[in-house]
């Protein structure tokens, strides 16, 4: 059975190493930190300005000026550290933060990203998707396999206006986690119960199989 | 020399139509709220305004939309706002999207004497094009330039009589740099105290920064997304 939002979260929690300061996209990426394994610490950045973004307030304890970069209300774990858009942005570029995990619309067998835009419908501006994709040393994508109507979302090349190119290593979708290297997908790892026939039919872009391909253990 | 003004009436004098205003925030987090709803009141047009987000329709930048006072955003995240959007795709708002990063480093840069500089971000995307590109440490940069404003409007939390600012959790965003690029800069302060009440190891915007400061008549601090968790 292909995985659900929470699976995914769940698998790419795996990734955490202790010690990593980590920023975390809007969507499935933010359910992350909900799934840390035990013993691994790791500080969540919001480019918005905070180091150390914890859990959501209880109700009535909602602060204006503190959210992130989703806009959602949260608190600060102890220890946390506020600072300027500049400083985050810093932080991101100059590579000192270890791991982003991140959004996309489609992602490309050469590391393309693309997940930012749908010209004529959908033009809400990158935020700091951009700076994000083109500094990070390590990405990972999180995404459904396909979109809704079936087509697959891992590609030859992108159709969609890009937002950082050679830049994603690992994709972890619903269905499988790719390796994105030497300009093909290379299949690491299925989701339980899932064939690699079915992984194969979901990808369009080249897809490297090796002879013997492990269940994810969630 | 005086930078205390009485009122955002008094501060805001001198921001004529068409001119390029910078206004710090981070959705409705710390915007110069009292000072944008004077711009509306001034029935100001043609202002090319400068700030990370356009707000909500009803509150925010979304009140400058409302009215067709902007006729240029430079953003970088424009969701959660319908008139925003019906203004662009209609052709009648001209927007220029720019990655988050660039967009605070252009304002530092514009504050620091900066003229231009090289970053990642966007390459080989269509932020890229008609850009300068050139490879440091084997990777393709892009060259952005540094942003100004006739007026820098930020918000803080607290400011003192030399103008002196600091500002609270996560609503210091692009306050900082934006207090920085303005040719005049307006600080619309929750609380205004005497010189020296501040601790000079706390403040973060320094005083040199800041022409004009005063203390809102009120916050509304609306919250534009109430996430919380059970007890």
């Amino acid at each position: 059975m292909s995985l659900d939002k929470i699976g995914i979260a769940k698998r790419i929690a795996q990734e955490l190493c202790n010690g990593w300061y980590v920023n975390l996209g809007i969507g499935i990426p933010t359910l992350v930190a909900n799934y840390i394994p035990q013993g691994i610490e790791v500080e969540f950045q919001s480019e918005n300005g905070i180091l150390g973004m914890g859990a959501f307030p209880y109700e009535g304890d909602e602060d204006a000026d503190l959210i992130n970069a989703g806009k959602q209300t949260i608190t600060a774990t102890k220890g946390a550290v506020y600072f300027d858009s500049a400083t985050s942005f810093a932080m991101i570029r100059g590579q000192h933060v270890q791991l982003t995990v991140l959004g996309a619309m489609e992602v490309s067998q050469t590391g393309d990203i693309a997940n930012w835009k749908i010209p004529g419908k959908m033009v809400k501006g990158m935020g700091g998707a951009m700076d994000l994709v083109a500094s990070a040393d390590n990405i990972i994508v999180a995404m459904m396999h396909s979109n809704n109507a079936g087509i697959s979302k891992i590609l030859k090349e992108c159709s969609l206006p890009l937002t950082g190119v050679g830049c994603v290593k690992k994709v972890v979708t619903n269905l499988a986690v790719l390796d994105v290297k030497d300009g093909k997908f290379h299949l690491v790892e299925r989701a339980p119960g899932v064939s690699i026939e079915e992984i194969i039919t979901a990808t369009a872009g080249d897809l490297v199989v090796p002879d013997s391909v492990p269940e994810m253990s969630i | 020399m005086k930078k205390v003004v009485k009122d955002k009436v008094e501060a805001l004098t001198g921001i004529e139509s068409n001119m390029t205003i910078m206004l710090g925030g981070f959705g409705l987090c710390g915007i110069p709220e009292n000072s944008i709803s004077h711009l509306v009141e001034m029935g100001l047009s043609g202002l090319t305004c400068i700030s990370n987000n356009a707000g909500v329709d009803d509150f925010g930048l979304g009140l400058l939309l409302q009215g067709k006072q902007i006729k240029k955003m430079i953003s970088s995240y424009v969701g959660e706002n319908d008139e925003f959007e019906r203004q662009m795709l209609s052709g009648e708002l001209e927007v220029d999207l720019i990655p988050q990063g660039s967009l605070a480093e252009r304002c530092r840069a514009g504050g620091a004497g900066i003229p231009a500089f090289f970053t990642p971000a966007g390459y080989g995307t269509e932020v890229a094009e008609g850009k300068e590109v050139r490879d440091y440490n084997g990777k393709p940069h892009i060259l952005e330039t540094a942003l100004t404003a006739d007026f820098a409007i930020v918000k803080a939390w607290k400011g003192d009589t030399a103008g002196n600012l600091i500002y609270k959790a996560t609503a210091r965003n692009f306050n900082p740099m934006m207090a920085m690029a303005g040719k005049i800069t307006i600080a619309e302060v929750e609380e205004l105290v005497p010189v020296g009440e501040l601790n000079p190891n706390e403040i973060h915007t320094p005083g040199i920064f800041v022409q004009r400061i005063f203390q809102g008549e009120k916050f509304e601090q609306r919250i534009e997304q109430r996430t919380t968790r059970q007890k």
